[in-house]
């Protein structure tokens, strides 16, 4: 492996303008990707891990308020590129997205083959008739049959457009794909059998995985390394390894306590009380009305302590 | 369930077929859609039992038979030893009172433009022989018992002020509120985030057991079953291929179809990350054309050709509760 990581973020920052203030989604968050290593960023709805991924690809909203942070992709600021070149040289070529709902994100009217040809054709300046050859080969390799090119979306079944998504994400061959969500609306079959496409990808052909979702079994199907979010923020990070073992935010184990588990009988839990609103969240550490072990210190905002390789935002560790 | 249990049956579900006409052009028979097809069981007082399936495999047109929403091609369902469609609409409408529903989508279940008081006094409206004053106390009394406090706060307040945990506790309220037998539970937690998923089931299993109702919880997720119900049906493809008491179920699943269910579900362990996992390829049937003899042969890694394709598996005993419809098992 090499030194230099992959994508490195630091400080970013993106809030929302509304008629109530600024909502802050993502609020001053920081951390790196090693080549051939999946993230998982797991948070409940509405932490903003959704708009983790918009920011890093800067697909803005009309209504951004604050946007800013340094994001280092393969050494290169990204963030200080302009909007047409970030088009051009970093979004789909470096790293590309499969959208939460991939399967309504596919448009209705054209057939599914020229949808997943397209980006191809744009960035790589190719003929229709040679990029069909290259989705033919993607098709394959996802497990789309041939025959499905000159499909429409609505032809397919959730799975099978899941798998187009996939298959426009990788088309580019990208070093970095953000996957949102990507098999929370399917089958338990169909989610493991694209579980097991992308663990194929990234063994094969090196690709690096942002993986966003809130179902921290399935996470664990594909995870390397772990970043857990709440209220816009990270608030640990590490090695799936060590996180699946012991966690160390109060929230983190809180959460893995939540989890119901099908080989032991361990009696899940549940965390009381609700994450505070982005708009005006409280000063100090946002978990703290909710924490069991929390003290006088969580008025403060707590710093981010490291202890062997993973970070973890939180005063007990201090 | 085919023991000599003393305490009669609350709902008994014989032989259910639940078909779908295709039409072309509006008129003309061209096929059926086969939900349901052939469907058995039964559920005493007290009694949890899960339906597992994937989506498309026919639960949703179960439970809205069950509901009394569909009326089935052929067999029926009893509720007390009754056929629930028997006397027509009449016997329909008191039945209703006696199941309750608890939606999958408690962001879509509730009327936006009703407050939640309006919302849980509509049935007690609609079931008649309430006056006011009994409106409102049991009212109060179901807010209490779903844990919604303080109540005083809640009731004006509408669907969109609520947290999505609040609002499938007003959806449960509601499903509650005119004393049920029978509780059906359409995957009340996937909409829900993890940390408030545990709490609500908590809640449902509670609610069951205090007012010894039956319960019909249908879900995909087998890692919440554990936790929540005594008896797994698993449905494919309008069928139930197999059915067994919870811990014989996670411990010995005898049809492939379960196996493979059970090791796609997965515990949050580092090591998922480092195999594959053996997953049957395809997806399941069309429901207008099934495949002949057991609907998962095109699936399955152990189908015996010249048996599994032609013919439909027997249901096969393995014990008393256990049964499974597989050829696999027909040796014994």
């Amino acid at each position: 492996m090499t030194n230099q990581p992959l994508l490195e973020i630091s400080d970013l920052v993106m809030h929302f303008r509304t008629s109530q203030g600024p909502v802050q989604a993502v609020d001053h968050v920081s951390f790196r990707l090693n080549p051939q290593r999946a993230v998982v960023i797991l948070g409940e709805s509405g932490c903003g891990k959704s708009s983790l991924a918009k920011a890093i690809l800067r697909m803005l909203p009309n209504n951004i308020g604050a946007y800013s942070g340094k994001v280092f992709l393969n050494g290169t600021d990204v963030m200080s590129l302009g909007d047409e070149e970030f088009r051009r040289s970093v979004r789909w070529v470096q790293m590309s997205l499969v959208p939460q709902a991939a399967m309504n994100a596919l448009n209705p009217v054209i057939r599914v083959g020229h949808q997943v040809a397209e980006p191809f054709m744009f960035h790589n300046s190719a003929q229709r008739k040679q990029a069909m050859e290259l989705v033919k080969q993607m098709f394959h390799y996802v497990g789309v049959p041939a025959d499905f090119i000159s499909r429409y979306p609505f032809e397919l079944s959730g799975g099978m457009r899941q798998r187009v998504a996939l298959a426009m994400a990788l088309v580019t061959s990208p070093s970095l794909v953000i996957l949102d969500e990507p098999t929370s609306a399917l089958d338990l079959l169909t989610q493991s059998n694209i579980m097991n496409v992308l663990k194929r990808n990234k063994a094969e052909l090196g690709t690096s995985y942002i993986l966003i979702t809130h179902d921290v079994a399935t996470s664990s199907e594909l995870a390397d390394d772990i970043a857990v979010m709440y209220a816009g923020q990270i608030v640990e990070t590490g090695d799936a390894e060590a996180f699946f073992g012991q966690p160390l935010h109060p929230y983190s184990k809180m959460l893995m306590a939540s989890v119901p588990r099908l080989r032991t009988d361990v009696e899940p839990d549940f965390i009381s009380g609700q994450p505070p609103s982005l708009i005006s969240p409280p000063s100090g550490c946002r978990f703290a009305a909710r924490c069991p072990s929390r003290f006088d210190k969580c008025t403060l905002e707590p710093p981010s302590a490291i202890k062997e390789w993973r970070t973890v935002k939180c005063w007990l560790y201090q | 369930m085919e023991t000599s249990n003393a305490t009669p049956p609350t709902l008994s579900i014989r032989d259910l077929r639940v078909w779908f006409e295709l039409r072309r052009w509006g008129f003309g028979h061209v096929g059926d859609v086969r939900a349901v097809d052939g469907i058995s069981f039964e559920i005493r007082p007290g009694e949890a039992a899960a339906v597992v399936g994937e989506s498309g495999c026919g639960k949703s047109s179960l439970m809205k038979t069950i509901l009394g929403l569909y009326k089935p091609r052929t067999g029926s369902v009893y509720f007390s030893g009754e056929d629930i469609h028997a006397q027509g609409r009449k016997s329909i409408h008191a039945y209703r009172a006696n199941v309750g529903y608890v939606q999958q989508d408690p962001f879509a279940a509730l009327p936006a433009f009703m407050n939640v008081w309006q919302i849980l006094e509509e049935p007690l409206i609609i079931a008649g022989g309430h006056n006011k004053a009994n409106r409102q106390d049991r009212i109060r009394q179901v807010l209490e018992e779903v844990k919604i406090h303080p109540i005083e706060d809640f009731l004006p307040k509408y669907p969109h002020m609520l947290s999505g945990g609040q609002l499938q506790r007003i959806v449960i309220a509601r499903a509650m509120i005119l004393k049920p037998r029978v509780i059906i539970a359409d995957e009340p937690v996937s909409m829900l985030d993890a940390s408030v998923r545990v709490e609500i089931l908590r809640l449902l299993r509670g609610l069951q057991q205090s007012h010894n109702l039956s319960f019909i919880y249908i879900t995909h997720d087998l890692s919440t079953v554990k936790y929540f119900s005594e008896y797994i049906f698993v449905m494919y493809a309008g069928k139930l291929v197999e059915k067994a008491p919870i811990g014989r179920m996670l411990r010995n699943s005898s049809h492939p179809y379960t196996q493979a269910l059970l090791s796609a579900t997965s515990d949050p362990e580092a090591m998922n990350a480092r195999v594959y996992k053996e997953v049957p390829s395809g997806e399941p049937p069309s429901l207008v054309n099934p495949p002949p003899g057991c609907r998962f042969h095109p699936r399955c890694s152990k189908c015996i050709h010249g048996l599994c394709d032609v013919q439909d598996p027997p249901e096969i005993h393995l014990t008393p509760q256990h049964q499974v419809a597989c050829w696999l098992y027909s040796q014994r």
